[in-house]
């Protein structure tokens, strides 16, 4: 088995990139996947209150780096899903305390026993966002229907490309579909036909994820959440199964056209 | 068509799509005036152009941008009725 190695990142803040790390990689693993999360936001972590696992953290990424633990010590296995793991980012250091060559070694140590490696990325585009692409095969930009949100997806892009990797694919993410219909916000098949890069999922703007991130409890595993399937639906994707788009936008021309979009992206 | 003035999401893509050609090219909005007119000088040196006339801007298809100058020549100035 040789693990694929996928980071989120945004260049803006705030965005949802944790959230998908967790969603996606809860959703994998359901999907019966070996999964590994690495939070990679060194100083402010997040990634184990979002999958409920702060309170079994003994070592992190730095310890790992560091040579003060064994990797496998510092993989915490999720409660409900015995083949999903979390490699916590420290706490109380900084970016600098990680090279993007450390990554790359962690990255490929874990490519053995596991298919899928998900990297939270901090945002930003210095040392932390370098950190996280260093080791990644797949760079997927999370964005929002919104002007800054976007913008910086755009740059990311071009950064990622200019870094020679495969051009990176896209989750918007809080999509709202009453907004969208009303003409106040930015419909998702006008920031694909902006951004040009091939569309993984649209993810809808939806209460319940916080109400799921409050318990620790990722939204993926709610069999009735739209927010849920539509993360369940890129994992599925990123298997390489071809799932048609939730009609997220309120127009029924909205799936057929990007459908067509995806296809003539060689999806 | 009956675009209500009170959307702001034709607005918002449009501004965006500005910001994106300009970031993407490395190009703040401003220099293109002088662009412009640096060419009309150059072009000027060999052939006259319809100064007015001249528009040039940066097109898109996917990711790709390319720099597209329409720059109409003077007519003949004796031109036969
Ligand atoms: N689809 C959604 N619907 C509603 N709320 C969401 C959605 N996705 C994310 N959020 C909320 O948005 C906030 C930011 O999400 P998250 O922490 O995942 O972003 P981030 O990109 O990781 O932020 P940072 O840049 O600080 O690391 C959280 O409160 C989260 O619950
Ligand atoms: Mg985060």
């Amino acid at each position: 088995m040789l693990g694929k190695s996928i980071t989120f990142t945004s260049g803006k803040g705030g965005v949802g990139k944790t959230t998908a790390t967790a969603n996606i990689g809860t959703a994998l693993a359901t999907l019966g996947k070996k999964v590994v999360c690495i939070d990679a936001d060194i100083g402010l972590r997040n990634l184990d209150v979002v999958l409920g696992l702060e309170n079994r953290i003994v070592y992190d990424l730095v310890d790992v780096v560091e040579g003060r633990c064994r990797l496998r010590q510092a993989m915490i296995r999720h409660k409900r899903l015995p083949e999903l793991f979390l490699i916590p980012a420290a706490q109380t250091r900084d970016k600098t305390a990680v090279s993007p060559s450390d990554m790359v070694r962690v990255c490929d140590k874990l490519r053995d026993e596991h298919d899928f490696i998900l990297i939270d990325s901090p945002a930003g585009i210095e040392r932390g966002f370098r950190n996280a692409i260093a080791p990644a095969d797949e760079v997927v930009i999370i964005t929002n229907p919104e002007i800054s949100a976007v913008r910086d997806a755009d740059r990311i892009i071009g950064l990622v490309e200019a870094e020679e990797k495969e051009t990176p694919t896209l989750i918007i993410n809080r999509l709202n579909t009453s907004m969208v219909q009303r003409g106040d916000m930015i419909a998702a098949e006008d920031v694909l036909e902006l951004l040009a890069i091939k569309l993984i999922g649209v993810v809808p703007e939806d209460e319940s994820v916080l109400v799921s991130t409050n318990r620790g409890s990722p939204i993926a595993l709610e069999e009735k959440s739209k927010a849920g399937q539509a993360f369940r639906n890129i994992a599925s994707r990123l298997t390489g199964e071809d799932v048609p788009f939730l009609e997220l936008d309120g127009d029924s021309g909205f799936l057929g056209r990007i459908s067509k979009i995806i296809r003539s992206g060689g999806a | 068509m009956f675009r209500s003035r009170r959307k702001s999401a034709p607005k918002a893509k449009e501004r965006l799509k500005l910001v994106l050609i300009h970031d993407r090219a490395k190009l703040p909005p401003g220099v293109m005036a002088d662009l412009k007119d640096e060419l009309i000088e150059v072009i000027s040196r060999h052939i006259e152009v319809n100064k007015d006339a001249v528009s040039i801007e940066i097109a898109q298809e996917g990711r790709e941008q390319r720099l597209i100058a329409d720059i109409p020549l003077q007519p003949p100035r004796h031109r036969r009725r």
